[in-house]
Formats: C-alpha cells, sequence, structure tokens
C-alpha cells in the first residue's frame, strides 16, 4: 500500500492487497467486486466521514461553552447539529460495522470465497459515494446548509428555506445502499456457508449482521418512500403532512420512526456482533449462551421495529398507543439485558488479555449498560414527558451509539487490523487513547444527563445561565475525546505506513475462520473451501490440557 | 436543582428515584463483575482457561427477573401518565398558541398576554396550537411537556402548589430562534390573577 514492497501473505501467496486484477493501480480498487477490496474502499470513505462529523460535533460542543453567541451564529449552530446528524447516521454509524467489517470478514468466517453478488456489493459502494456527494452539495449550494435537524420533521422541513431536497435525496439514496448491502448478507448467509457449517455452527458475529440484515431490508424502504413524499410535497405543494396543506404531521412521525427506530439496532446490533467475537477471543474460551445470544439478536431486530412511538409519547398520540409503545419498549429491553449477562459471564473462568480491543470490548459492556438503563427511564411514560427533547435524550444516545457502535468501530479495528492490512500497531499507544478517550466519554455524555433532567432543551443555540457549569464540563469533555481520536488515528495511520509486517495467521487465538486464513488474506481467501465439524467457539486447547493434568 | 412546584413533579420524582436505584444496583453490579473478572482471570493469573458453554438455569433467572423489573418500572411509569393524561373536568382553560418564535396565552375573558399568569392551587388546562411548525409546550418545574402543533387539539394540565415564577421552554426544535422561544408561569395568588386577568 503505502510502499512498493510485496506484500506476499502467510505462506507465501500472493494478498488480496497485492492481487493483479483486470486493472491496476487506484481503478484496481474501485472497479475491484473483492468483498475485502470493497470494504477497504468503504473504510477509506466512512472514517472519512466520521472525522467529519466528529469536527462539526467539536464546533457544537465549543459554541455551547457560553450561553449567546460563542463561536458561530445562530443559522450555523442549527446546520452544523444538522450536518452533524445526517452525517453520522448515514455515513457513519448506519454503514460502519456492516459495510466495513462485515464485507470484509463474513465471506471468511462462513468459509466462502466472496459474497453472494459481488457486483451489486461494488455497486452499494458506488450509491454510498453518490449519497455523500449529495450531502456535500446540499451544503455548499446557494440556499444554505439544510436546518431541519436529521429527523426532518415536518412542517418545518416542508418551510425552510434551506436544501432540502438534495438532503433529502442523500438519504434516500444511502437508504438503498444499506438495502443493497443488508440483502446481499442475508443470501449470503443462506447460500455460500461451507459444507458443515450449519446454522448453530455459525460464529456470531454473521449471526448479528443476519438479523440487521433483515432490519435493512424490510424497514429502510419506508424511510425511502416518505423521503420522496416529503419531496414531491415541497416541490408539487400536494398536502401530505404539512397541516396547511391538509395533511398531518403525526403521520410524518410515525412513519420516520418506524425506520429510524429499529436504524438504532441496524447500528447496535452489528456492534454487538462484534464484541461478542472480542470478547470470545480475549477470554480465550468459548462463548457463553451461544444460543441466547444468536436468538437475543432476533428478538431485539424484531421487538425493535414495534417500538417506534416512544419518540412521540409527548406528540399527542392516544393513551392506548403511548400504553402499547411504552410496554414494548420494556420488552426490548430483556433481549439487551440477556446480551450483558451472557458476555459478563463468558469472562468468567477465562484467561483474560486486557489487549487494546478487548479494552473496548470491556468498556462497550459497561457503556451500552449506562445506554440502556438510561433508556429505561426514557421509556418509562412519565419520566419520558418530562424528559424528552432535553439534553438526557442527546446523553442516552451517545452512549448508546457512540458507545456500541463507535467503540465496536475502534475495537473492531484494532482486532483485525494485522489481518486486514499484514501490519501491527503500537499497542501502547492503543491503550494510552483508550484510557483518554474513555475518561473524555464519560466527561463529555454524563453532564447531558444532570442538564437534561434539570430541563435543558436539546438543539438549542442558547441557553439560561444556570446550565452553563454543565455545558462547560461537557465541552471539556470534547476536548479530551478528540485528544484520544487524534492519537488514535495517528495510531492507525503510522501502523499502515510503516507498521511491522506480520503474516502471523493467528495472532490473538481466535477460532473462527478468518484466523485460519493467511495475513492478509489471499485474493480467494480459501485455497480449499474448509468442512466444518464443530462449533466456531470450541477452544479444545482448554479440554485436552485439563485432561493432561 | 429543579424547583418541584407540582403534585405531579413529586410523583415523577418519586418515580425517578425508585428507577435510578434500580439502575445504579445493576450498573454496579455488571461493572463489579467485569472488573473483578478482569483482574482475577487475567492471562497471568490464570493461563488456563475453562470452557463453559452456557447454564440454562442462569439463563432463566437473568431473563425472568429483569422481565419482572421492566413491567414494575413500566406499571409505575404508566400510574403517573394516566393522572397527567386526565385533566380534572373543572379545570380552568387557558389557550397558549406557539409561533415562531414565542408564546402566547389567551385566557377566557379575551385577556392576553406573553407570560403565563396562573392561579396557585388550582386546575389549569392548556389548550395547545401553533400557527406554523411543531412546537412543545415544556415547564420543568411542573414535568410536563406537550407537543403544540398546527390543527392537533393537543393540551395538558397542571396544578401549580408553589407559588414563584417558573421557565416555560419551546421544547421542540422550530428554526433560527428555538432557543429564545422561552417564557415564565408566574404562579401567583388567587387574588392577585384576579386583579391581574380584570386589569387593562
Ligand atoms: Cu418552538
Amino acid at each position: 500500500m503505502a510502499d512498493n514492497s510485496i506484500a506476499i501473505s502467510s505462506k507465501g501467496h500472493e494478498s488480496y492487497i497485492d492481487h493483479k486484477g483486470k486493472h491496476s493501480g487506484l481503478l484496481g480498487w474501485i472497479f475491484s467486486t473483492d468483498h475485502k477490496r470493497i470494504a477497504i474502499l468503504y473504510l477509506v470513505a466512512i472514517s472519512s466521514w466520521f472525522l467529519i462529523a466528529v469536527l462539526l460535533g467539536f464546533l457544537i460542543r465549543l459554541e455551547l461553552l457560553t450561553p449567546g453567541e460563542t463561536i458561530v451564529g445562530a443559522q450555523t449552530y442549527n446546520a452544523f447539529f444538522t450536518l452533524h446528524g445526517i452525517i453520522m447516521v448515514f455515513l457513519f454509524v448506519i454503514p460502519a460495522i456492516p459495510a466495513i467489517f462485515g464485507n470484509f470478514f463474513l465471506p471468511i468466517m462462513l468459509g466462502a470465497k466472496d459474497v453472494a453478488f459481488p457486483r451489486l456489493n461494488l455497486f452499494s459502494w458506488y450509491l454510498y459515494i453518490i449519497g455523500g456527494i449529495f450531502v456535500i452539495i446540499a451544503i455548499f449550494l446557494p440556499g444554505g446548509a439544510p436546518d431541519s435537524g436529521w429527523t426532518f420533521y415536518i412542517p418545518y422541513s416542508i418551510r425552510t428555506s434551506t436544501n432540502m431536497i438534495f438532503t433529502l435525496s442523500a438519504a434516500f439514496i444511502l437508504g438503498f445502499s444499506s438495502i443493497v448491502t443488508g440483502l446481499n448478507f442475508i443470501v449470503t448467509i443462506h447460500r455460500m456457508r461451507a459444507p458443515g457449517m450449519s446454522w448453530f455452527r455459525m460464529p456470531l458475529f454473521p449471526w448479528a449482521l443476519y438479523a440487521t440484515g433483515w432490519i435493512q431490508v424490510l424497514v429502510t424502504p419506508i424511510i425511502g418512500i416518505t423521503l420522496l413524499l416529503i419531496i414531491v410535497e415541497r416541490v408539487f405543494r400536494v398536502g401530505l403532512f404539512d397541516p396547511s396543506l391538509g395533511g398531518d404531521p403525526v403521520l410524518y412521525q410515525h412513519l420516520f420512526w418506524i425506520y429510524s427506530h429499529p436504524a438504532v439496532y441496524i447500528m447496535a446490533v452489528p456492534a454487538m456482533g462484534v464484541i461478542t467475537e472480542i470478547i470470545t477471543v480475549y477470554s480465550h474460551k468459548t462463548i457463553f449462551g451461544y444460543k441466547a445470544i444468536a436468538f437475543s439478536s432476533l428478538a431485539i431486530a424484531l421487538f425493535g421495529s414495534l417500538v417506534w412511538g416512544h419518540h412521540m409519547f409527548s406528540a399527542g398520540m392516544s393513551d392506548t398507543a403511548n400504553f402499547i409503545f411504552s410496554l414494548l419498549t420494556f420488552l426490548v429491553a430483556i433481549p439487551s439485558a440477556i446480551k450483558v449477562f451472557n458476555w459478563t459471564a463468558t469472562l468468567y473462568k477465562g484467561s483474560i488479555d486486557l489487549e487494546p480491543p478487548m479494552l473496548y470490548g470491556l468498556a462497550f459492556i459497561f457503556l451500552f449498560t449506562i445506554g440502556g438503563l438510561t433508556g429505561i427511564m426514557l421509556g418509562t411514560l412519565s419520566l419520558d414527558i418530562h424528559l424528552t427533547d432535553t439534553t438526557f435524550v442527546v446523553g442516552h444516545f451517545h452512549y448508546v451509539i457512540f458507545g456500541t457502535t463507535g467503540f465496536a468501530f475502534i475495537g473492531g479495528l484494532y482486532h483485525w487490523f494485522p489481518k486486514m492490512f499484514g501490519r501491527t500497531y503500537n499497542k501502547k499507544l492503543a491503550k494510552i487513547s483508550f484510557w483518554i478517550l474513555l475518561v473524555g466519554f464519560n466527561i463529555l455524555y454524563f453532564p447531558m444527563f444532570v442538564m437534561g433532567w434539570l430541563g435543558m432543551p436539546r438543539r438549542s443555540y442558547d441557553y439560561l445561565p444556570e446550565y452553563q457549569s454543565y455545558h462547560v464540563i461537557s465541552t471539556i469533555g470534547s476536548w479530551i475525546l478528540i485528544l484520544a481520536l487524534i492519537i488514535i488515528v495517528y495510531t492507525f495511520i503510522k501502523a499502515l505506513r510503516s507498521g511491522e509486517r506480520t503474516h502471523e495467521m493467528n495472532y490473538c487465538g481466535g477460532e473462527t475462520l478468518e484466523w485460519k486464513v493467511e495475513t492478509p488474506p489471499t485474493h480467494e481467501n480459501f485455497d480449499e473451501i474448509p468442512v466444518i465439524t464443530g462449533g466456531p467457539y470450541d477452544y479444545k486447547q482448554n479440554e485436552l490440557e485439563s485432561e493432561v493434568e | 436543582m429543579i424547583a418541584q412546584a407540582t403534585n405531579f413533579a413529586q410523583n415523577v420524582d418519586n418515580t425517578f428515584i425508585i428507577i435510578v436505584g434500580i439502575c445504579v444496583f445493576f450498573l454496579v453490579l455488571i461493572t463489579t463483575l467485569l472488573i473483578t473478572f478482569a483482574i482475577k482471570y487475567n492471562k497471568k493469573r490464570n493461563p488456563k482457561a475453562v470452557n463453559i458453554h452456557g447454564n440454562i438455569k442462569l439463563e432463566i433467572i437473568w431473563t425472568i427477573i429483569p422481565t419482572l423489573i421492566v413491567l414494575y418500572i413500566f406499571w409505575l411509569g404508566w400510574s403517573d401518565y394516566i393522572e397527567l393524561a386526565t385533566p380534572p373536568k373543572d379545570a380552568m382553560v387557558i389557550n397558549a398558541t406557539a409561533s415562531m418564535w414565542q408564546w402566547k396565552f389567551t385566557y377566557s375573558n379575551g385577556k392576553q398576554a406573553d407570560t403565563l399568569y396562573v392561579p396557585v392551587n388550582e386546575n389549569i388546562k392548556i389548550k395547545l396550537n401553533s400557527t406554523d411548525v411543531s412546537h412543545s409546550f415544556y415547564i420543568p418545574a411542573f414535568r410536563i411537556k406537550r407537543d403544540a402543533m398546527p390543527n392537533t387539539n393537543n393540551s395538558t394540565w397542571f396544578n401549580a402548589e408553589k407559588l414563584g415564577s417558573y421557565t416555560l421552554f419551546c421544547a421542540e426544535y422550530c428554526g433560527l430562534n428555538h432557543s429564545k422561544m422561552y417564557t415564565e408561569v408566574k404562579v401567583v395568588t388567587k387574588d392577585k390573577f384576579n386583579n391581574w386577568l380584570n386589569s387593562e
């Protein structure tokens, strides 16, 4: 990659990085249908968007350091939080884990040479790029950057003069990218498993991607149609959602959240899959409650699709609807709790290696627990009436989304980086930056719970002086968090350019198939398709050794 | 601390304290287990892992206990909520109209104000309306919030028990000056209120 020496793989074969296809150079990447190359394309694009959205987050926090104007005016601030949300949700969090790690490792973990539809896979990357270009256009076109919030609530999103059409089209296109990836993974999992790999011999990361795939395919079309309807309403003045045209704004909220609540699980379930792999590998033992974890992914996908109304408890739904949505929301808590208990139990009597990925794995459980418990508070009807639309909600979903997907993304990258690139990274730096990140994260987001309880509305450019001390603490937290992210980015870039080369196939003692292929993998992953004879996490050496003694 | 100016606020706070208690218990439990296991079963101390595939008894326990707990919490929230959802029939009605970016309150005698004056210890029903986009009527000290949308008949109610002045926010993002869209609720004695209502 960075230098020209050949990255031969473990057995001396040519790796996917050096594989010569029809095209060479950059074309060999952007026209490649190799799932691993597509994963790297996604990695580059998604990480770039992530850093842009982080910068916007930094600016939001900086603006909130003092009441009134600190660095920008209200219109700019509103565009900042809108873009931060849109970019984070549609261009980072939703695609990150499936499109990067899913693409790279799903076929390998199943014992396949590629996904079911390699060309469709490349096509979904192009959709992603086009969606991103639409966002850029929406930012720089004369009308001004979008200011509707990422939720595009009607009537405001119909009335604002900013560039909504490009923004909505971007979300629409990105939705299709997500549907295509989900569909591809579902078919791959059904059709491409190696001989002998029954459903319950499949590793849990593919299980998580399978549950996610169904949510992507089933609910994403709803947001697609809804966004199209807003465009129709804006352009042709047809009354659908806007009350002044005879439409119903609450209907819009329903349609929006029918997608956007399950979208939270599109974000979180693959992250749970990554963490399940990490916890097992670095405990060097079989997973506790394999079936409980697999089925809880499906249960989350199922119940999670039925709870969208909990975003609308104050919007004026009937009391019956509020009753049902609140009750169902509590039911989602149960499979989530089951996962947390099983992960924790996996550590029991393990042989735990506190490598950087494992630190992220443990932090994930801690942060997800806080996010989940504050979610229970928000599911409680009377508390939600007070807390909804305050910074409490902002704190909650950053714990859930950054604490899970963000931490699984960084942890997963440490876990699989040497496998993907055949290079090692500086572990000391990775550990130091982890602790800075964890501290910064909590200083940044925890004060939002306190402020929210005290009544601080979210999406507010200005605030009353009584809230300032919490805002100051939170902003300082953002600086610490960003310092950690800078060190993390530096660690990865340094590793890519000059990290020590490694061809060790199984550098972490894993049992799933990606640890049985070469480092980095060859173009076709396997010389011979493996035949599976046991579970994915057997760790037979544990039993052998205990028999010897 | 946040003011607690209604009976409803007190109920909400009691529920909150119970739930925070339950949450802190589970957070401490999980965190303690994570740290204990990470130290006790560290590779250096415990070079050999033991395979444990699962335990049906434990799975049942940690499915049933959380289920009972969340059902209990659900019921707590619902029983507070249903009180808020049913305004007393004798409540005095005030119309609140939201528009970008201000509140206007209209009383039964036609008097209008941009500060919400209410008498203490009286049931007040607020009928919400908006002239443009979605807003939300939010008084943290009363723990109540309800969206104000055009052409929808949302309402909420309260009974303020403590004299004083409290902040009333718009909680639903509504554009450029959303953050400036706040005013005050002034809870005054019945006499003062009547004087104010009938003054010019
Ligand atoms: Cu407003």
